[in-house]
This record gives C-alpha cells, sequence and structure tokens, in this order.
C-alpha cells in the first residue's frame, strides 16, 4: 500500500521553477530512492513533501490525507520526518540530549518514560550512540553523526523518514554501515525515502526508485530495473560509454 | 469466484486509485523521455506549443494528437527509438503489407517485462510448470513466437518450439510429447484438429487442456468449435506487435473479457471518426500509450482494433480494466495468415488498372486448410474489355499487381458491376463452407 503520494507536485524558489511536475508514490515497509544529478531536484522534492517548501501546484497525499499545504511541524506529527543534508545536529550537545530534541514535538503530548524507553530503541538499533551518549555530537565521526541524525529522526516516532544524501562526506566503510542501519530500521517498520547521490549505494538497499532530471523524473522502476537501465549505469554508476 | 492462480497479484490486483498514481508516474516519465529522445514527439511538442510538464493528469494526455502506423512507416527502421541503438538488445517487426515495415525495438528491462507480462496471460489461463506447451505460432521478426516463448519459460513449462510445420507432424508431436497446451492462431488450431481426425488420433487419447490463441480475428463459434474438436479450454489472447507484441490483454478463468495490463499499457477508446475519447462501455478504436517502454515508447498509438472497456473488478479477483474481444478493425483491415491487408491499399491498384470499376469486395475464404484470398473486382461500366480474352488478361493483370503488392496469391474474380453484396463493407470472411 502506498504511504505517501505526490501527483503532479511543481515548486519553485521565487519564480525559478524547480520541480516540473513529480509523481512518485512510496510504499509501507518498503526504500524508495531519489535519484539524480546535482539540482535535480531531489532535495527539493523532500522539502515539498514534509512542508519546508509550498507546493505551487499538485498534490502531496500522506497516509491517504492531503498534507500539501500543512505546516512543516503538523507534518512532522503526522509521521513524516526529514533528516536534512549535512545532518544539522546541535554540535555541543551531548548524543542523547541531540535524540531528546528529536522528540521535541511529542514532549507535551507524551510522558517522559515513553521518550525515554524510546531512545532505549533507537540506542538498540544504533549501539553506538549508547556508548557515546554523554559525548558532545561535535566529537563524533561522519558515520557517527549520520546515526545520530537519522537516530534524533526516529526519536519523533515517524511512519516515514526522509533521508537526504546519509552518505555526504562519508567514507565507503561508514556508508556501507549507515546503509545497513537503514535498511534494519526498515525491517522494523519505518518505511523510507532516500535521496542519494550515491545511486550504488541506495540501490543496493532501496526497492524501487524514480530518477530525476531538471525537475522531473525520467524513469520510475524496480531497483533491479534501474540498475540494469544504461543510462542509470553511464549517468550514476560511473560506468563509461565503451562498458554499456 | 476466484479459483485460479495470479502470477503478479501485486499488480493484476491493484486497487483502481493505486493504479492511476502508477499510470501518471509513468506517464508523465515515459512522455518526459520521449519528447526529449525521440524527435518525432520532441517536433510535436514544439509545434503544439506545450511542454512534457504541461500533461499533469491522465486526461491532459487528450491534449497530445495520436500517433499511426504511417507515422512509424515514415519513422522506418529507428527513429521511434528512444535508446541508442547499443542498448536495444532485440528487434522485432509488426506485420504489413507494402512497402516498410514497422520496427519494434526492446531493451534488456523490455525484454523482462514483456516476459513477465506473457507470463500473466499463461497463468490466467491455467497454466502452470506442469504443462508442455507447444507453440505454433512462427518464430521470426513476427513477436508471438519469441513472446509466448519466453512467456512459458518464465512460467516453468516445458516448451517446444515448434513453430509452422506440417499438420500431422504437429498432431505426432502433441501425442508423443504428451502436449497439454497449445499456442497458435484459431484457424491454425481447426487445421490441426482437422488433421488429428484424419489420421485417426481420438483427442479423448491426447492431453491436452488448454489452448491459447490470437494474432487474428475470431468469434464465439470458432472457439466452440476448436474446444469441441480438440477438448481443451481455448483463450483469446491480444497483443500489438507495435506496442511490445502478445501479452498487452488477456482472459482469465472467467472468460467475460480481456484483462488489460493497464500498469504497462494506458489505454483509450475513441471515436474512430472523430478522434473523440469515448466513457468506459461504448465500442470505439483502441489507443494504446506505452507506460514502461525504455526502446521504444508511443504514445497514443491508435492500434485500429475495436472494442469497449469495462472498468469493473473481475470475479477472478484482477482489478484490471476488460476490454471486449476484438471481432472487428475500424479500417476494415483482414489479417491473412498473419498479414494485414488494408482494403485501401487494394483500392488505389485497383484504381490505377483501365478497365476496371471502383467497386470491389476482399473475400477471406476460412473453411479450408489454408486460409485463402479473393478479390472480387468490378469491371468499368463502359470500358471494359469485350471479349474474354481480354477479360482474362485483365484477371491476369490485377492478380499480378496484387500479389506484388501484399505479398501472397490472390485469386481475382472479374464481376458485373453492381452484383456485389458489399452489405458488409469491402471484406467478408467466409468461415463455413455453405456461406461460399
Amino acid at each position: 500500500m502506498s504511504l505517501l503520494e505526490l501527483r503532479s507536485v511543481t515548486a519553485d524558489y521565487e519564480g525559478l521553477l524547480a520541480l516540473r511536475g513529480i509523481s512518485l508514490h512510496a510504499n509501507e515497509g518498503e526504500i524508495t530512492a531519489l535519484l539524480g544529478a546535482n539540482g535535480a531536484g531531489k532535495s527539493t522534492t523532500l522539502n515539498v513533501i514534509c512542508g519546508l517548501l509550498p507546493t505551487r501546484s499538485g498534490q502531496v497525499r500522506f497516509a491517504g490525507e492531503d498534507i500539501s499545504h500543512l505546516r512543516p511541524d503538523r507534518v512532522v506529527r503526522r509521521g513524516l520526518t526529514q533528516v536534512p543534508e549535512g545532518r544539522l545536529l546541535f554540535d555541543d550537545l551531548t548524543v542523547r540530549d541531540n535524540l531528546l530534541l528529536g522528540a521535541y514535538s511529542r514532549m507535551r503530548r507524551e510522558s517522559r518514560r515513553r521518550i525515554e524507553e524510546d531512545i532505549d530503541g533507537v540506542c538498540e538499533l544504533f549501539p553506538i550512540l549508547a556508548e557515546f551518549a554523554d559525548r558532545r555530537a561535535g566529537t563524533l565521526s561522519g558515520g557517527e553523526q549520520q546515526m545520530l541524525a537519522v537516530g534524533r529522526a526516529l526519536m519523533s516516532a515517524p511512519r516515514l523518514l526522509l533521508l537526504d544524501e546519509p552518505s555526504a562526506g562519508l567514507a565507503p566503510k561508514a556508508v556501507s554501515e549507515v546503509f545497513a542501519r537503514i535498511q534494519a530500521l526498515c525491517r522494523r517498520g519505518t518505511s523510507v525515502v532516500l535521496v542519494e547521490q550515491n545511486v550504488s549505494a541506495a540501490l543496493k538497499i532501496a526497492d524501487r526508485g524514480y530518477v530525476l532530471e531538471v525537475g522531473q523524473i525520467v524513469l520510475e522502476g524496480t531497483a533491479e530495473e534501474l540498475l540494469a537501465n544504461r543510462d542509470v549505469q553511464r549517468a550514476y554508476l560511473g560506468k563509461d560509454y565503451e562498458e554499456v | 469466484m476466484a479459483t485460479g492462480a495470479i502470477w503478479d497479484d501485486k499488480f493484476e490486483c491493484i486497487p483502481r486509485r493505486e493504479i492511476e498514481q502508477l499510470q501518471i508516474e509513468r506517464l508523465q516519465a515515459t512522455v518526459n523521455r520521449a519528447a526529449r529522445n525521440v524527435s518525432f514527439y520532441g517536433k510535436q511538442f514544439e509545434d503544439l506549443g506545450i511542454y512534457p510538464e504541461d500533461i499533469q493528469s491522465l486526461q491532459d494526455l487528450q491534449r497530445l494528437p495520436f500517433t499511426q502506423k504511417e507515422d512509424l512507416r515514415d519513422g522506418y527502421p529507428y527513429e521511434f527509438f528512444a535508446v541508442p541503438l547499443r542498448e536495444v538488445v532485440r528487434i522485432h517487426q509488426s506485420s504489413g503489407t507494402t512497402g516498410r515495415p514497422t520496427v519494434v525495438g526492446y531493451s534488456a528491462n523490455d525484454l523482462q517485462h514483456w516476459t513477465n507480462l506473457v507470463a500473466r496471460n499463461l497463468v490466467a489461463a491455467g497454466v502452470t510448470k506442469d504443462d508442455v506447451v507447444q507453440i505454433f505460432f512462427g518464430y521470426g521478426v513476427f513477436t508471438a513466437g519469441f513472446g509466448f516463448h519466453y512467456g512459458a519459460e518464465a512460467v516453468g513449462a516445458s516448451v517446444i518450439p515448434v513453430s509452422h510445420t506440417d499438420s500431422r507432424r504437429q498432431v505426432e508431436m502433441m501425442r508423443d510429447y504428451r502436449t497439454t497446451v497449445i499456442i497458435g492462431t484459431p484457424h491454425y488450431a481447426l487445421r490441426i484438429a482437422a488433421a488429428a481426425q484424419e489420421m485417426n488420433v481420438d483427442p479423448h487419447s491426447l492431453s491436452l487442456r488448454i489452448g491459447l490463441f490470437g494474432a487474428e480475428v475470431w468469434e464465439e463459434r470458432v472457439r466452440e468449435e476448436i474446444e469441441s474438436s480438440l477438448l481443451i479450454e481455448a483463450f483469446d489472447v491480444y497483443g500489438l506487435a507495435e506496442i511490445g507484441g502478445p501479452g498487452v490483454s488477456y482472459e482469465c478463468e472467467c472468460r467475460c473479457g480481456l484483462h488489460i495490463s493497464e500498469d504497462h499499457y494506458l489505454v483509450e477508446v475513441i471515436n474512430p471518426e472523430t478522434g473523440e475519447v469515448l466513457p468506459p462501455g461504448e465500442e470505439g478504436e483502441l489507443v494504446f500509450t506505452t507506460l514502461n517502454k525504455e526502446a521504444m515508447p508511443l504514445l497514443r498509438y491508435r492500434s485500429g482494433d475495436l472494442s469497449r472497456l469495462d472498468l469493473e473488478p473481475c470475479a477472478c479477483g484482477r482489478t484490471l480494466a476488460r476490454m471486449s474481444r476484438v471481432v472487428r478493425h475500424s479500417d476494415d483491415r483482414l489479417i491473412v495468415r498473419g498479414t494485414n491487408i488494408f482494403p485501401d491499399q487494394v483500392a488505389k491498384v485497383i484504381a490505377r488498372i483501365p478497365g476496371l470499376g471502383q467497386e470491389f469486395q476482399l473475400v477471406l475464404d476460412q473453411t479450408t486448410a489454408l486460409d485463402r484470398l479473393e478479390v472480387h473486382v468490378a469491371v468499368a461500366q463502359d470500358s471494359a474489355p469485350d471479349s474474354v480474352g481480354g477479360l482474362i488478361a485483365l484477371e491476369e493483370q490485377v492478380e499480378e499487381q496484387l500479389q506484388t503488392l501484399l505479398g501472397m496469391s490472390v485469386a481475382v474474380k472479374l464481376v458485373q458491376p453492381g452484383s456485389m453484396d458489399t452489405s458488409q463493407g469491402r471484406t467478408r470472411i467466409i468461415e463455413t463452407p455453405h456461406e461460399s
């Protein structure tokens, strides 16, 4: 069943058209990848989904509800959370406090104990966060910071997590570690929309995906189909014309 | 209620809302690629002054013109390919009569999809991996042979790629290999049944249980005849080489229309005269837009086939729209031994030959082992030859020219003006001996 649906969404930055009729969907329990070069509109799509950028036309539906014009905090409360590119952690706060802040949208409605339990749950998924609970976030390695950013987003108890370039700036080993964790959290029931420039890593864990070019979707398919597409191989998997 | 297996229930039983979402996604991606990579479509958008992003709903597709068979002919051979030739891993050709054929290219993903669609078709008819499938369709540039071959292999059946051979040999193989499923044209199946009878092979002694037939128009009466003579259940299949071959739509166990693989094909029904899109339930010409083709996407391709749509879910559990069986073509076309014969082409030849009138009729005789095409032409009122020798010479001249045009032997019969029964149009099919 599809959890998220975009229907012909257009959006602009002060008149400059960034999304030119994007339609896509993300199924419950799956990882959906949005792929494409710099400036293709991937992050813009995420920003539109979570209400940071208004749609000019078209519709965003989440769990059957039209959320096209909801404020970002309301979108989070509906169960949709973004992990922004560059992670944007509170460097001077401890790992634990960063996690706690991730539950900000729940604090008034839920008990402290419930939130503490969720911190334990996140630490189960990312054991490194338990180990470094009292360290300042700024002292963690890139991969650890990324896990903290994902962990913090999970604290809002999302049904769908939007991940923007989680591999950016990470060493290859850290990339595979982070991606293995993303897969694990999807298996635990959180659906994922994954924006990535690291196409081969993304398609290894994704179920389905879309390829964006200049604000439009040019390909849709299962991860397997996209990997078999020669345009994808050439443009994003670093294979040159002779190889494919 | 549903008893049969479903090959791809995720898509074959998809709720209507979800199929529409998938269709708009794939339509937009297809339009974007077609406009960028196929000059025919790029130019079309430019001429219309619209952009691919103007297609914001399934209805917006109606803003685009139709793609016609002629366009594909003009684009011979590779103009409609949306990928470089090196990415095309298979080339087929559609059956045509004259001049340039139409070419169809497939990428690796296209072939994968095609195989999957044909597997849906076979499983809907009840084929399983325990079956022995004997394919009568030709293996060549024509799509049906290879299409069914790979689909049947995907299902896991044992496939015998016999193609065309002597009918008696087919019967022997059916008997010796304990064939359970046969696939071919309906009239070929009748020929096989006749051969079995001649050989005194009792159909009860064969293992046959299912037949899938298509590539020509056939009626319920023919279905009954095939079923009773070979003791099988016969299913109609529908495909169109230009948009990918067999697997476009297929009958399930309910046999109440053919399920269209709507996740791969967006179908519209139009009034063939005006081009106006008709609502579900009304008869008109089927128009297809491919939604998942990489190598050769086609937008609003006119099939020439008349049918009507039913969007109601089927008792088999599938939700894919059903089209009624195609029993006529909007352009009067006849399909003779797998080749399309268009009356318009014949009309052009006849108009060129002095001594002939304008009246003619294509008569397809399907009562004998090999379909036979006869062309009845009226002589001109005033300028017809007045000697028997002159008439024979004229007849031979027409035969020769039509043979060159159609690439098959044709019998021509000259008749008096006004003596033909043309109430059914320019084509007539004789299916039982007494009609002739």
